[in-house]
């Protein structure tokens, strides 16, 4: 009978169709693991080849010699101390800030569900900016950036840059507000403290605004050791955090009441992701000023690379993030060597043509 | 014929969506469009109201090409509710009704502009909310809010995707009714795509069955719910049965593949 | 029988209460206008008696209905700087108000304002450029302006260029037109990285926004630039308002919604462009205000436009007032106390509103 026959074969039907489904699945995972491990070696080459590129002639063997070298002894001669106190430590903060701003952006922008979204969404940058412009005009210390009011800068830029984020978070205790309603709160910060900035900045002295200015713009001109341990420590506490919460973002995007119904509290996911990113940004920016673009556009990138699913997306953003930083900033250092172009300016070079032709290129709707 | 369509073709890309449609709608005629997800009902009403733009074929409203129509005059003659709508700015019922007017005055209303709002609120029992704002109404309310809109287009065709499918029973017999009072006061053509069987076959003068991207049978609801057809179509045993002068569709279990 | 004509009674009677209520809401709307029209003139005339110049408030306005003339210092401290200075403060908010009422409702976002396309940034690099390549010659001035000008439409272009090859939706725009802020803000860091730090302050200056250099000539242009472009605007406000049913829906009610963004956009452009090359771009006014008036009084564009323009007019004047009051006789730029004094409102607003608002 054919019947018969027909409901003999029809579970294995079900059963190989069963199967393929979840081999697909596996391969679009893996396919986006495949993504991230691919990143990480981009990283590593560009990391090894900024190693090698610099002012000061160092042959690309000589290089790695003198890395395996400083790390078992003290730095003696001139071209260790090119290689292992300037050029090291500024590649590692390229990689860190970069991750840190993937990161964040990812997160502001599962959190606000909107892609216009990125780090500085709550007003941090121009937070961070008026800290920083604080100090340096208002000059705790001299117009030069100097031992001292160093440290001053990075407090006082680490302090102002979280007031914003604590005013948008309060309104969040306080009321309920929409991801709208918190957008526009932080834009407000935003003109807020640039217009505190400009009061400062109106009657200084010119070369003060000059460094503030390219302060903002963001640098990795000042990078040194002592910057690389509190800004890995302040990624190794928050990576984690965020990580954890990326499958309640992934459900936050299907709307607040389904997420809620589903069993999560979306009010303290969103105060607790937008804490720690705060927290996250403000750890990066202190040291490494606004770099632009970065937070933004990392998370766009890789979202429409291997989808939105943020378990995958914020690793990918993180590296991707750190890939385009170490290539900026190496662009910066060699294209008018011996004058380093600010990277903030490079980024937004490099990624506007990028982005405009993922846009054109993208159909549909990805977002 | 108010509607006249002719061997239409729509496709995105490499992927063909509706296949050589055919099809008419008279005056005063409710036709309403059933078929699974998918079959290619809101696309086959979204290329009428030239919301996209199909390959091949043609489409004539009252003997004239609409691809040839300059979209104020094709707003004169085909109103159409889309399925979801979200508006980002609060409005008020009366100026969303308001906003139907469009083809008829450039930029402000005149009295009689306000007589026809007037007018349509009255025709849905919508008077009461006509200052509130549109995200303050219920679903049902809403969806009688937004055919209020098309109508007061005073297009001669309505266009009409899946108005009732998330209303509640009497949500559904109420917007259903007033489709039917406009159809009958007005001799409007209505085209209606709507899930429930039963609603369909109630309400439309005539059935257009559609699968996979064909119109698959039109005709009478006795002609076109057959269990045969439904089996087909919709891959679901049926029973058809008939009470006082309606047909009844009980569906029964899914068709064993 | 008696039943039917008496629900035929209730019914008139109910439509009766529908027109108006209807009618009431569009008077509300009308009085709005007014009053913020008044409010305008109201703090005109104040801001017409204040300066450092000594003269009693009788005196400003006995030189002001004697007609134009600068033949004592007071008459031209009032001919020449102050009256300038207010009209420009007028026309420039009311001019940045409705062009973020329009941006707002064809972006259907609600962080859109003037500048989302761009256009800020654009004007702001054509200012550095010419702060750098005219650094203390004579022509600056001009150079400053006409940069100013034409770089303020640039981004616009190149994003009229992408959404010809792709349809214009809003999302699409917002994203071209951040990636043109960022773009033309590098351009700017690198004219600024070659620049003497007074110029680099200067353009800082600029960007901020004041009314500072406010003559007659910019005045009468600005008014030309409002009259050409903000009855264009208002002649698409309606097309506007239905958009915001959807994109769908709106071309079955015969709007063209693709092309009603691209033109709306070129007609902010131009009027944004036509006043900021005056006075540097000022910010929070084209996206705030739209906000604050949307939250009294609705949403209705055609009525939005001339509120929205009215409000933005007196926030823009009383700020550059107190500008002009707080260090006299130096003056703050305008920029800087727009945001001062509109950012801490519009965060208590958002606090107080209830969850109605987006």
């Amino acid at each position: 009978m054919t019947a018969s026959s027909e409901t003999i074969s029809k579970p294995e039907i079900a059963k190989t169709e069963r199967a393929q489904i979840s081999a697909h699945y596996t391969k679009s995972n893996k396919r986006k693991i495949y993504f991230i491990l691919f990143l990480v070696i981009l990283m590593f080459i560009f990391a090894g080849v900024a190693a090698t590129l610099g002012s000061y002639q160092i042959s690309f063997t000589e290089v790695y010699s003198i890395l395996f070298h400083c790390l078992f002894h003290s730095v003696e001669t001139y071209e260790e101390y090119a290689v292992w106190e300037l050029r090291l430590p500024r590649i590692l903060l390229a990689i860190l800030a970069g991750m840190g701003l993937g990161v964040a952006g990812t997160m502001m922008q599962g959190i606000l569900r909107n892609p216009l979204a990125e780090p500085y969404t709550m007003g941090i940058a121009s937070g961070a900016g008026f800290g920083a412009a604080l100090v340096i005009i208002l000059g705790i210390g001299t117009d030069v950036i100097g031992g001292y009011s160093r440290y001053a800068l990075i407090a006082s830029s680490f302090i102002f840059a979280l007031v914003p984020a604590c005013v948008v978070l309060a309104m969040v205790l306080y009321r309920k507000p929409t991801p709208g309603t918190l957008v526009l709160a932080g834009i407000s910060m935003l003109y807020i403290f640039s217009a505190l900035t400009m009061l400062i900045q109106v009657p200084a002295n010119p070369d003060a605004v000059k460094v503030a200015q390219f302060w903002a713009v963001g640098s990795l001109e000042r990078a040194s050791w002592q910057d690389i341990f509190p800004i890995s420590i302040v990624l190794a506490c928050c990576l984690p955090l965020l990580m954890w919460k990326t499958w309640d973002i992934n459900i936050l995007n299907a709307g607040d009441e389904i997420a809620e119904s589903i069993g999560i509290n979306v009010k303290r996911t969103r105060i607790f992701v937008m804490m720690v990113s705060a927290v996250l940004t403000a750890g990066v920016v202190c040291f490494v000023g606004a770099i632009s673009f970065v937070g933004l556009v990392s998370p766009h990138i890789c979202r429409m690379a291997i989808g939105a699913d943020n378990r995958f997306l914020l690793p990918a953003s993180a590296i991707f993030g750190a890939v385009l930083l170490l290539l900026a900033d190496t662009i910066a250092r060699t294209v008018a060597a011996p004058l380093v172009i600010p990277i903030g300016i490079v980024t937004a070079i490099m990624g506007t043509p990028l982005f405009l032709y993922l846009i054109l290129k993208k159909k549909g709707e990805y977002w | 014929m108010r509607l006249k369509i002719k061997a239409m073709e729509f496709g995105y890309g490499s992927v063909t969506i509706l296949k050589d449609v055919s099809m008419e709608l008279a005056e005063s005629e409710v036709l309403g469009v059933v078929g699974p997800n998918g079959a290619g009902k809101s696309t086959l009403i979204r290329c009428i109201d030239r919301i996209i733009s199909p390959q091949k074929g043609s489409i004539l409203v009252d003997g004239g090409e609409i691809k040839k129509m300059s979209s104020t005059d094709r707003a004169k003659k085909i109103g159409y509710v889309p399925q979801g709508v979200a508006q980002v700015f609060p409005t008020t019922v009366f100026d969303t009704v308001l906003m139907g007017r469009r083809p008829h005055f450039g930029w402000w209303s005149r009295k009689e502009d306000n007589e026809k709002v007037l007018d349509m609120l009255e025709l849905l029992h919508l008077e009461q909310f006509a200052m509130r704002g549109i995200n303050e109404l219920s679903g049902g309310q809403q969806q009688k809010v937004f055919i209020a809109r098309a109508l007061t287009q005073e297009a001669d065709i309505l266009l009409l995707d899946e108005p009732v499918s998330a209303l509640d029973i009497r949500h559904q017999l109420e917007v259903l009714n007033v489709v039917r009072k406009v159809v009958k006061e007005r001799g409007i053509s209505v085209m209606i795509s709507i899930h429930d069987l039963n609603l369909a076959s109630r309400f439309s003068d005539r059935l257009l069955m559609m699968h996979n991207g064909t119109i698959f049978a039109t005709g009478s609801s006795s002609s076109v719910f057959t269990p045969e057809n439904i089996k087909q179509v919709y891959g679901v045993e049926a029973n058809v049965s008939r009470h006082g002068g309606r047909n009844y569709i009980a569906p029964d279990k899914p068709v064993e593949e | 029988m008696s039943t039917s004509s008496e629900t035929g009674t209730k019914v008139r009677l109910e439509r009766k209460k529908v027109e108006q209520s209807y009618n009431k809401y569009i008077r509300k709307k009308i009085y709005y206008i007014i009053l913020f029209f008044v409010i305008v003139l109201f703090i005109a005339g104040i801001a017409v008696a204040l300066g450092c110049f000594p003269l009693s408030v009788s005196e400003v306005y006995s030189i002001i209905f004697q007609g134009p003339s600068t033949e004592t210092l007071g008459e031209e401290s009032v001919w020449l700087l102050r009256l300038p200075r207010i009209l420009l403060a007028i026309l420039v908010g009311f001019g940045l108000a409705a062009a973020g009422t329009m941006m707002q409702g064809t972006l259907k976002n609600p962080l859109a304002s003037p500048f989302t396309l761009g256009i800020a940034a654009g004007a702001s690099f054509g200012a550095s450029l010419a702060l750098y390549l005219a650094e203390g010659e004579v022509y600056g001035q001009y150079l400053l302006v006409g940069f100013a000008f034409l770089f303020a439409l640039v981004p616009t272009l190149i994003i009229m260029l992408l959404t010809s090859f792709r349809r214009a939706t809003p999302e699409t725009m917002v994203l071209a037109g951040i990636a043109m802020l960022y773009l033309f803000g590098a351009f700017q860091g690198l004219v600024q990285f070659f620049s003497s730090p007074t110029t680099v302050q200067a353009a800082v200056i600029w960007g901020v926004g004041t009314l500072a250099r406010a003559s007659w000539s910019h005045v009468s242009v600005a008014a030309i630039v409002l009259i050409c472009f903000i009855p264009l605007l208002m002649w698409k406000a309606w097309d506007v308002n239905i958009l915001d049913a959807g994109d769908e829906a709106a071309e079955s009610m015969g709007v063209n919604a693709a092309r009603t963004r691209v033109i709306v956009m070129v007609i902010t452009t131009l009027l944004t462009a036509g006043l900021v090359c005056f006075t540097g771009t000022i910010g929070f006014i084209g996206l705030i205000t739209p906000h604050i008036c949307r939250m009294f009084m609705g949403g209705d564009n055609r009525f939005l436009i001339l509120v929205a323009g009215f409000f933005g007019a007196a926030l823009l004047l009383s700020a550059d007032t107190v500008g002009r009051m707080v260090i006299a006789p130096e003056s703050l730029p305008v920029g800087i106390l727009v945001n001062l004094i509109a950012g801490p409102m519009f965060l208590i607003m958002l606090l107080r509103k209830k969850e109605g608002y987006l």
